[in-house]
């Protein structure tokens, strides 16, 4: 009995060393995100003086609207192109199909930092040089692979029948996959199109290689301002971003109990 | 509603002829069972008819036209699927609705053709749950409901009931007859349960290998089996092999079955005779000459199983263990061991060629 109780005791141990170690920094981040000195000295001192000069930073605004502008595009694209090339893969037998699969996993595997070079090479080779353009075509070759894999490890538990019966019912091809295949890989292509997000909107390697001066996203713009001096600006944005994102994972796992129920 | 004619309809995956030059005629109305084991073709055939695939060659007519390279969107032609296939995503209502929905009809309508058809199937109050929150039962309903209420032509049935559990599977059986009655309409189903395609259909066509073995009533197929796979997969039957002798068989050892029915042989051909188990009646001693039972063999009981309303006697006869069912009336216990006569009429003995 006794050791029962040490192990469910240490169990729960476990579990807040985790959660701490997990968010203790960005508490800590978003603490002094408020805290009036710039040099993280104690005692805390409550102002909002950083998210207001925050708001006179233009250069940060700027690249935090390139990133949101880019992680938003790149999702909106994967999310299209995923679904339809998972249910294309899904739906139809077609020569080299294998090989186009297999080939969509490497890109996950490879380094960022070489993918990065091999974009710019290419781009510069084809003249689409650096800025946010190519910063966004290099998102989406990114995160692309992310929506497929995920979309269609949704579909593989799709159940063939339903498009059957929906056919049988006098639906088109259209009505039977708008009213019965889409809604079925809908967490699919929702987790695969954060997923798209996230590869997009923390990029950091490949955006580095692709970006200009002016035309940068808001990692590569946080790196550089770190490189010049820190400031508690680089705080107010971070926490501002992190907020977003928890609400926007805590809407996901909602959608995502919707869709999981049979 | 209307008819369905399958005229030597043929069709291979590969090498595998599933369909092998297949003809049945489904008459109006009718409830129509097509029965065999797995891989003998009975789906591939329902899918035919459904639409879902195409035949290799013969023709398949609904209602006199003819639909086999129109797709199953186009058919009106209503199906239920073995696991339901009901859309996870919707209610139970919106299921019932899509055939409706699909095709553009007004929502009050709608509505009220969904109401009608929900209280068909006696699920008038559950429109508003998801298919997750039914049991079995009702899964099945609905997807009936689903399937009749765009009026199909054709009610096209996959092992309905295979996944339900046996008590359940009776009353839904039962169920199933009152509404097919009550629309009237055309209705083919796929089952590998001999009892189902019994007690539901009006006919009964015997699948194996892709080739049609017999078709018809129940009855008749039950009592006038033309071959030994017919015999032995509807039912249970002893057969004993032998000579033909023109009107029954010489068995090896020179006793002769009499036949009342079944192929007209040439004497000497190799031929079967075939005998239900429960047409056999069994003695404890041989008696009077019996006219009626003209039939007679003697064996011993090597086992019984006893069940309730009747027993199962497994009697040895020359090396071939046959099989007698006999009803319980509380008298006859026959001990395992002991000698005993067989005798049964040729009115129940089929004579048919050697398989």
């Amino acid at each position: 009995m006794a050791t029962t109780r040490v192990l469910e005791w240490l169990g729960r141990l476990y579990i807040w060393l985790l959660l701490a170690f997990l968010y203790v920094p960005i508490i800590i981040m978003a603490l002094m995100s408020f805290n009036v000195s710039p040099f993280y000295q104690l005692p805390f001192e409550w102002t909002t003086e950083w998210y207001a000069s925050l708001w006179q930073n233009d250069q940060l605004i700027s690249a935090t609207w390139n990133s949101l502008e880019i992680a938003v595009i790149t999702t909106i694209i994967c999310v299209v192109l995923g679904s339809a090339a998972s249910l294309a893969l899904y739906r139809y037998e077609f020569r080299g199909k294998k090989f186009l699969q297999a080939l969509l996993f490497p890109p996950i595997a490879i380094p960022w930092l070489i993918t990065g070079t091999a974009m710019l090479i290419f781009f510069f080779g084809v003249g689409i040089g650096r800025g946010l353009f190519a910063i966004l075509l290099g998102h989406v070759a990114l995160a692309l692979p992310y929506v497929i894999v995920v979309a269609s490890a949704r579909l593989q538990t799709f159940a063939p029948e339903l498009e059957e019966a929906a056919r049988s019912l006098g639906a088109n091809q259209w009505q039977v996959t708008n009213r019965v295949t889409l809604p079925w890989i809908m967490p699919g292509v929702i987790a695969g199109g954060l997923f798209a997000f996230a590869v997009s909107f923390d990029q950091f390697v490949v955006s580095y290689f692709l970006s200009t001066p002016g035309q940068t996203t808001l990692p590569v713009e946080i790196y550089a301002a770190i490189r010049k001096g820190f400031t508690p600006e680089i705080n107010a944005v971070s926490t501002i971003i992190i907020v977003v994102s928890m609400a926007l994972m805590l809407l996901t796992a909602r959608f995502f109990k919707f869709g999981g129920e049979k | 509603m209307a008819g369905v004619q399958v005229s030597n309809v043929s069709r291979s995956f590969g090498a595998h002829k599933a369909l092998d030059d297949v003809s049945i005629d489904f008459a109006d109305g009718g409830f129509y069972a097509l029965l065999g084991p797995s891989g003998s073709g009975k789906t591939t055939l329902l899918r035919q008819i459904a639409g879902f695939d195409f035949p290799d060659s013969g023709r398949i007519a609904i209602g006199g036209e003819s639909v086999e390279r129109v797709p199953v969107e186009k058919r009106r032609i209503g199906m239920v699927f073995q696991n339901y296939a009901l859309f996870p995503n919707m209610s139970v209502a919106d299921n019932v609705a899509f055939g409706l929905s699909v095709r553009g009809e007004p929502k009050a309508v709608i509505a009220a053709e969904v109401q009608g058809a929900l209280d068909l199937v006696q699920l008038g109050k559950l429109g508003g749950r998801r298919p997750h929150q039914l049991s079995g039962g009702q899964r099945q309903r609905v997807a009936l409901a689903r399937a009749i209420i765009t009026k199909p032509r054709v009610l096209l049935l996959d092992e309905p009931l295979g996944a339900l559990d046996k008590a359940l599977r009776v009353g839904m059986q039962i169920e199933l007859k009152r509404i097919q009655r009550e629309i009237g309409i055309t209705t083919i189903f796929v089952t590998h349960d001999q009892e189902e395609a019994l007690t539901m259909s009006d006919r009964v066509g015997i699948l194996r290998d892709g080739k049609l073995v017999q078709e018809g009533p129940p009855e008749e197929i039950y009592n006038r089996p033309k071959s030994e796979f017919a015999a032995t997969f509807l039912g249970d039957a002893n057969i004993f092999r032998g000579e033909s002798t023109g009107n029954g068989i010489r068995l090896p050892d020179g006793t002769a079955i009499f036949a009342g029915s079944g192929a007209n042989l040439a004497p000497g051909a190799k031929a079967i005779c075939a005998v239900r188990p429960e047409r056999i009646r069994i003695f404890t001693d041989a008696a009077a000459p019996d006219t009626a039972n003209a039939n007679v063999l003697r064996g011993e009981v090597s086992k019984r199983i006893f069940a309730g309303n009747s027993s199962t006697y497994f009697v040895e006869r020359g090396g071939q263990m046959l099989k007698v069912i006999v009803q319980n009336t509380g008298v006859d216990k026959l001990a395992e061991g002991q000698e005993v006569v067989l005798r049964w009429s040729p009115e129940s003995t089929v004579l048919m060629a050697a398989s």
